[in-house]
This record gives structure tokens, C-alpha cells and sequence, in this order.
């Protein structure tokens, strides 16, 4: 399905539909937010450096919500940071994508019962499209949540199907 | 002609901001580019870590140590298995004492690893955040491979130990540490000698060693304005007495004392200090069983005890009040970082708006520990 799969010989035209080349550009170059929350944020830092390198699924990141594509909630949504939270979301261009990153981005991890003020769950204020299970999880799970992201940006269509 | 009237502006830096180490927000009070002042608003991690802690026996409340200072979980650990133990008299075996004291010092190294290298990225050199990331590694490694988490461990038990060390721990230990030291002085060469580092770092943020004190800064930020202040010296807790090292302190080498370039260099000289405990430690360790001292029941009599321990960003304290249940009736943490983030205010005023990111770098804080 990708442009690339097929190798080229001679001739260098390739035909494809306007959705693939689209959805490919996408998801081979997702910005990330440079926004970290807690100790989740500790094990993106290291997914970003040197040995886990981020940067070879194209993810770089970005200090500026108007110029990222991806937001990775990493760490405890307090009440008072989820209104921040939705604020940077609501800035960010659309396509936008969010991967929620560790238990209590999920739904509130160890702070679940006894958290007055912790937010149980980071989808109860933004629309989440992967998440990525641990506590914290290791630079591969979150790894492997970006390439589920991948895979779901490359299904994607830019034609409104009919009800 | 009329004077021009002219006013302060304030600006706001963060929460989302990639130099405020997380979610801090510092409302900046500007004249020109000059910093006029600095408040810093926290709250924005808050965690409830005193309500989990009454809510939870004593040891369900190591993992929320954990969670406090993530970039030093051990050592927090440390202090809190420390203190209950004291709290019940438990005597923890010889071995037990050892490996707590190695597992403390590697994520010494490990947390000043972090601290160097978001200082670099934070005056605006990125290369040292790779390197600083790719030693780390090696010592989240040696802490998988022995209990198995790379951040969060939950490795020390009251009274003992989680795991033993595993069989090749110790030779794979002893490598890292003789290839440490040359990546000790490829970051001098990459970072601490670099002119542009220098020139950004060094007389910026000064804090006289009157001020520190007054404000109950501790660790590396007192340290480098030339206190020579340690508690594994000074108060002189598990076997730290046992062991030959040296406490760093500022010297002014490149600036005023008590400057940015002087709290990081504490920092990198205190690795190479750590290593040398590790080796006497490595060197030393007794065999043992590391589970043996482990209590079937924690009921500590009824009672209160203020522990403290040197953690890598100052003093570590735990208050721990018992009243006789499973439960602790409180207990309350005396962090470094929030105690440090408050000099921030201070060494920032006069300077221009570019060496606030120098002056908070400088302090290593976390937000996780300062709101708790």
C-alpha cells in the first residue's frame, strides 16, 4: 500500500491514491510536543536519546503546541494541569494525534483511589488515540505505541464516509 | 520633551515550557530584559503523597517514594526504609547495608547524568544530553538486571531487600565505573571547559554561602557556593563512615563562588566521588542473605522519628509519626528541591531574562518532589 514498498526500476512516476501519499507524509513525519508531565516523562527524555532514538520514526520534538502533530501525555493529570492540558490541545493543529502515556495518563494509576485531585484518566478531557500501558512504560512500549499509531494514520480517510 | 512613561511587564514561563523541568510555572516580572523578580507558582504535579500515606500500610508506601523524586527513586527508598527501620529497631545484615549503599550512589550518578544533561540542552548545547542519556543507560541496566525496573524500582524493603544482587552484577558494575571515567572527561572536554558554556554560566547566579544557609538549601546547591556541608559526613548515616572519599564544594574557578558553573561542577566532581565509594563498596561486600531481616508484620511502636539522608539533590528528610497501627499516622517529607526552588527568586533579580533558564537549571529540581 505505502509508495515505498515497491521498488523502483526504471520509470519514476508512481501511481498511487492521494489518501496513501497523504496518510504516508503523515505518519513518517509526526512533530512531537515537547511536554512532559511526570516520571513518564523521564522515559520519553530517555526514548528521545541516544539509544532508544526517537528521531528514526521521524518524531522530533517541538517546544511550540502550533507547530506539533503529536501531544504524549506523559505523567499524573492533577485537576489543575488538566485544564493547561486541554488549553495546549485546542492550540495544536489540526491533524492532531495523542498517545496517553502510562497508567495514570490511563486512568489515574496509583493515584486512582485515594487521588483528591488527580484526573482519572487523561480522555475525559481530550480525545486519546493510543494508549501505552506501564508505570512507567519502557522506552519500547512507548516505541510500539507510536507505531500503532502509525498503523492507525495510515488507515485513515480524508473522504467523510456517508452514514 | 515629556519623560516616556515606562512600566514592568510579566511574563509567563510555563507550565508547558521546555526549560521549567517540568510543570512549573514562573511568573516573571520584567524591566526591559532585565529580571526585576521571579514567582515561581507550583501545584501542578500535586500528588497527595501524605494522604497515600495514611491511607496504606508502611510497606505499600515505598512505591510512592518511588513516585516522589523519580530521577532518584533508590535514594528515596533509602531514606523511608531507613527511618521505619530505625523507627522499630531493625538491624538490616552487613550485606543488606552494602548494597543499599552502592544502589544509592549509582543513581547518584545516574541522577546527575540527567542534571548535566538538561543544564546542557537548557543553555543550549544538545550533543551532552546524548552522551550524559547513553551512560545512564548502562546504569539503568545494572539496575534491571538486578530488580528488574529501569525507573520506578521499589527495590529496598523494610528491613532488607527485594532481590539479591545477581551473579555477574558486580563484574559488569566494575566495567561501567572504568569506562566512566573517561566519560567523565569527555564531558569536560565536551561541556565544562567549552568557552560558550562558560561564558553563560559562569558569574551568573550567584548565591554567597550567608544566603544558602539561610534559606536551608542544601546538596549540590549549597555545596557550590563553597559550604562544605555532606550529611554522609557530617551525620554520618548507614556505613557511608566506612568508606574514603572527599566532599566537593565550590571553588570559583572560572567565576565568582557560588555561581551556575559552580553548582555544576559540584555535580560532576561528585560522580567521580560516588565512583570511589562504589569501588571501596564493590570491594568490600560481605556475602548474606538479604531477606532474612525482612518482618513478617510492620507495627512500629508507638512514636515519631525525623530521618534525613544526603539524596543527590540535598537533604532527603522523613518524618514519621506511629501510632501503633499497620497504618502510618503521617508521614511527612522535608524535599531539597522545594526547599532549593525558593533561592530561585534570588539569584535571578538583576540578571537578563536569558540566564533564568541558566539559574533553574543550575538547582536540578523536580516537580514531582516539590509538589508532592
Amino acid at each position: 500500500m505505502g509508495i515505498l514498498d515497491k521498488e523502483f526500476n526504471e520509470s519514476n512516476i508512481v501511481i498511487t491514491r492521494f489518501e496513501d501519499l497523504m496518510n504516508w507524509a503523515r505518519l513518517s513525519s509526526l512533530w512531537q510536543m515537547t511536554f512532559g508531565l511526570a516520571c513518564c516523562a523521564i522515559e520519553m527524555m530517555a526514548t528521545s536519546a541516544s539509544h532508544y532514538d526517537f528521531d528514526r520514526f521521524g518524531v522530533i520534538p517541538r517546544p511550540s503546541p502550533r507547530q506539533a502533530d503529536i501531544i504524549i501525555i506523559s505523567g499524573t493529570v492533577t485537576l489543575k494541569m488538566a485544564l493547561r492540558i486541554k488549553r495546549l490541545y485546542e492550540q495544536m493543529p489540526e491533524p492532531k494525534y495523542i498517545i496517553s502515556m502510562g497508567s495514570c495518563a490511563n486512568c489515574g494509576g496509583p493515584y486512582w483511589n485515594h487521588g483528591y485531585h488527580v484526573l482519572k484518566g487523561v480522555d475525559r478531557i481530550i480525545p486519546v488515540d493510543v494508549y501505552v500501558p506501564g508505570c512507567p512504560p519502557r522506552p519500547e512500549a512507548l516505541l510500539e505505541g507510536l507505531l500503532k499509531l502509525q498503523e492507525k494514520i495510515r488507515n485513515q480517510s480524508l473522504v467523510k464516509k456517508a452514514v | 520633551m515629556a519623560e516616556l512613561k515606562t512600566d514592568h511587564i510579566v511574563l509567563n514561563m510555563g507550565p508547558q515550557h521546555p526549560s521549567t523541568h517540568g510543570v512549573l510555572r514562573l511568573e516573571v516580572v520584567l524591566d526591559g530584559e532585565v529580571v526585576v523578580d521571579v514567582i515561581p507558582h507550583i501545584g501542578y504535579l500535586h500528588r497527595c503523597f501524605e494522604k497515600h500515606a495514611e491511607a496504606m500500610t508502611y510497606p505499600q508506601v515505598i512505591p510512592y517514594t518511588d513516585r516522589m523524586d523519580y530521577l532518584s527513586s533508590m535514594y528515596n527508598n533509602f531514606g523511608y526504609v531507613e527511618a521505619v527501620e530505625r523507627l522499630m529497631n531493625i538491624e538490616v545484615p552487613e550485606r543488606v547495608k552494602y548494597i543499599r549503599v552502592i544502589m544509592g550512589e549509582f543513581q547518584r550518578i545516574a541522577n546527575h547524568l540527567v542534571a548535566i544533561g538538561t543544564f546542557g540542552i537548557d543553555i543550549g548545547a544538545f550533543t551532552p544530553f546524548l552522551y550524559c542519556f547513553r551512560d545512564r543507560e548502562r546504569i539503568l541496566d545494572l539496575f534491571e538486571m538486578t530488580c528488574g525496573a529501569r525507573l520506578l524500582y521499589n527495590y529496598m524493603w523494610i528491613g532488607g531487600l527485594s532481590h539479591d544482587l545477581p551473579p555477574d552484577f558486580i563484574p559488569k558494575a566494575k566495567e561501567f565505573l572504568k569506562d566512566f571515567k573517561k566519560s567523565i572527561k569527555e564531558l569536560n572536554d565536551l561541556l565544562s571547559f567549552n568557552k560558550i558554556f562558560i561564558e553563560r554560566t559562569a558569574n551568573i547566579g550567584i548565591l554567597l554561602p550567608d544566603t544558602a544557609i539561610n534559606y536551608g538549601c542544601s546538596g549540590p546547591v549549597l555545596r557550590g557556593s563553597g559550604v562544605k556541608w555532606d550529611l554522609r559526613k557530617n551525620d554520618p548515616y548507614s556505613i557511608y563512615d566506612r568508606f574514603d572519599w572527599e566532599v566537593v564544594v565550590g571553588k570559583g574557578e572560572m567565576g565568582t563562588v557560588g555561581d551556575c558553573w559552580d553548582r555544576y561542577m559540584v555535580r560532576v566532581k561528585e560522580m567521580e566521588q560516588s565512583c570511589r565509594i562504589i569501588e571501596q563498596a564493590l570491594d568490600q561486600i560481605p556475602d548474606g542473605d538479604v531477606t532474612s531481616a525482612i518482618p513478617k508484620r510492620v507495627k512500629p511502636p508507638v512514636g515519631e522519628i525525623y530521618f534525613r539522608v544526603e539524596s543527590p539533590k540535598g537533604e532527603l528528610g522523613y518524618h514519621i509519626i506511629s501510632d501503633g497501627s499497620p497504618n502510618p499516622f503521617r508521614v511527612k517529607v522535608r524535599a531539597p528541591s522545594f526547599v532549593n526552588l525558593q533561592i530561585l527568586p534570588i539569584i535571578s533579580r538583576g540578571y537578563l531574562v536569558a540566564d533564568i533558564v541558566a539559574n533553574l537549571g543550575s538547582l536540578d529540581i523536580v516537580l514531582g518532589e516539590i509538589d508532592r
